[in-house]
């Protein structure tokens, strides 16, 4: 059977395209960011996932405002990305696993969350560049994008999110296949761009979301998208892709790595890594 | 235009609906090819893509704030922004009415 051995979240800023491609990673401004992934390389390496299911919102690169789910699940042999019109590198493509995707979206829709199933599917920075982070120079994964509409309102609610996630673990782990799956929430943490308020973070709430999401979650699910939107700013909202990261994480789970720094561009900067230990692995022990 | 949070609006049904002209022409600068034809022409690329008189003024303005009022949604008007070679700060910084060093200082600030 499938098992999922742990998380990864993190900050998708699309300038960090452009510092990985000028190589910037001992400049000053971006050394304490990327070396927060020192530990994401060690735990990959160790770890070794096949596949690799992503948490994301795209930003009008598959999707346009005219047609928009709130929840789709890509099932391509292959995902590419292409310009996005602001000026960062087009990333190579990623590999899909269509059997595993279909396995997933049988079993949430069996499971009552009615996706929309992406048979073609571009990939936008939110996911090229947390895999770029990951593994730099190869991806060594096969994926499944999981997007969710963080972009015009109504959006799904914080409960909601963590559910789909919820629903993507026991999926996973009834798939037959001997795999080792990872799952990713990318985004965040507390920015705005837009407004008179654009600049706004708040380290307060980004520090209590990273202390909760650890092991209590569902207290997350008592803030609405409107106090998301206040406490964390118009774009802190990808929060949810985080969720429902967490969501995935169906055993015994616990902080392996966090790294937090301000600013990346406009924003609150973050990366964390959380171990999952398997309910059978737990029962066996 | 609904501001709750003071400084912010939330791109709900009602801007989605007053802006898909304007951001549906944002989305087409995904295409390098679109983009250098706005550059050539931005009335007719406007016309083209039916933007309202409001939205055609804030685009030749290029004022970010008027282009939110106008239906505007950020990740499409960032691509817009990008034509110019504009990132995040230069749009923030302008938004808040600070240069773009006191912007960036604003938000090292944060951090502290």
């Amino acid at each position: 059977m499938a098992r999922i051995i742990g998380g990864v979240a993190t900050t998708h800023v699309p300038s960090i395209g452009k510092a990985i491609a000028d190589k910037k990673y001992n400049d000053p401004y971006w050394k304490p960011f990327f070396s927060g992934f020192d530990y994401v390389h060690e735990w990959l390496a160790r770890e070794k996932p096949d596949i690799a299911v992503f948490f994301y919102n795209d930003h009008g690169l598959n999707f346009f405002l005219d047609k928009l789910p709130t929840f789709a699940v890509g099932a391509a042999k292959e995902y590419r990305n292409e310009d996005e019109g602001w000026g960062i590198p087009v990333a190579r493509p990623a590999l899909g696993d269509q059997a595993f995707s279909w396995h997933l979206i049988n079993a949430l829709v069996a499971d009552e969350f009615d996706i929309t199933m992406c048979q073609d599917m571009l990939i936008d920075h939110a996911v090229t560049i947390p895999l770029e982070l990951m593994w730099p120079g190869n991806w060594p994964v096969k994926i499944v994008p999981i997007s969710i509409n963080t972009v015009q309102h109504p959006l799904p609610s914080m409960a909601r999110c963590l559910k789909l996630g919820r629903a993507v673990g026991r999926a996973i782990e009834s798939y037959p296949q001997d795999l080792r799956v990872m799952v990713v929430g990318t985004g965040g943490l507390s920015h705005q761009l837009d407004g008179t308020r654009a600049g706004f973070i708040n380290k307060e709430f980004d520090h209590l979301c990273l202390d909760k999401i650890v092991n209590e979650p569902d207290t997350l699910t008592r803030y609405s998208i409107h106090d998301v939107v206040a406490l964390a700013g118009a774009q802190g909202v990808e929060f949810l892709n985080w969720m429902a990261m967490r969501g995935a994480l169906t055993g015994q789970v616990s902080q392996a790595h966090r790294n937090y720094h301000i600013p990346i561009s406009n924003t609150a900067a973050a990366t964390i890594v959380l171990a999952n230990e398997a309910q059978a692995a737990r029962r066996a022990a | 235009m609904k501001q709750d949070i003071a400084g912010t609006t939330m791109f709900d049904g009602d801007q989605a609906q007053k802006g898909l002209a304007l951001n549906r022409m944002c989305f087409s600068f995904n295409s390098a090819e679109n983009r250098a034809a706005f550059m050539k022409d931005e009335e007719a690329y406007c016309r083209k893509y039916g933007l309202n008189e409001e939205q055609q003024a804030a685009i030749k303005a290029r004022n970010v704030l008027q282009l939110i009022e106008a239906g505007g949604n950020v990740y499409y008007l960032a691509k817009f922004a990008g034509i110019f070679g504009l990132n995040v700060q230069d749009i923030g910084a302008q938004q808040t009415g600070m240069s773009v060093e006191d912007f960036k200082a604003k938000l090292v600030a944060a951090g502290r």
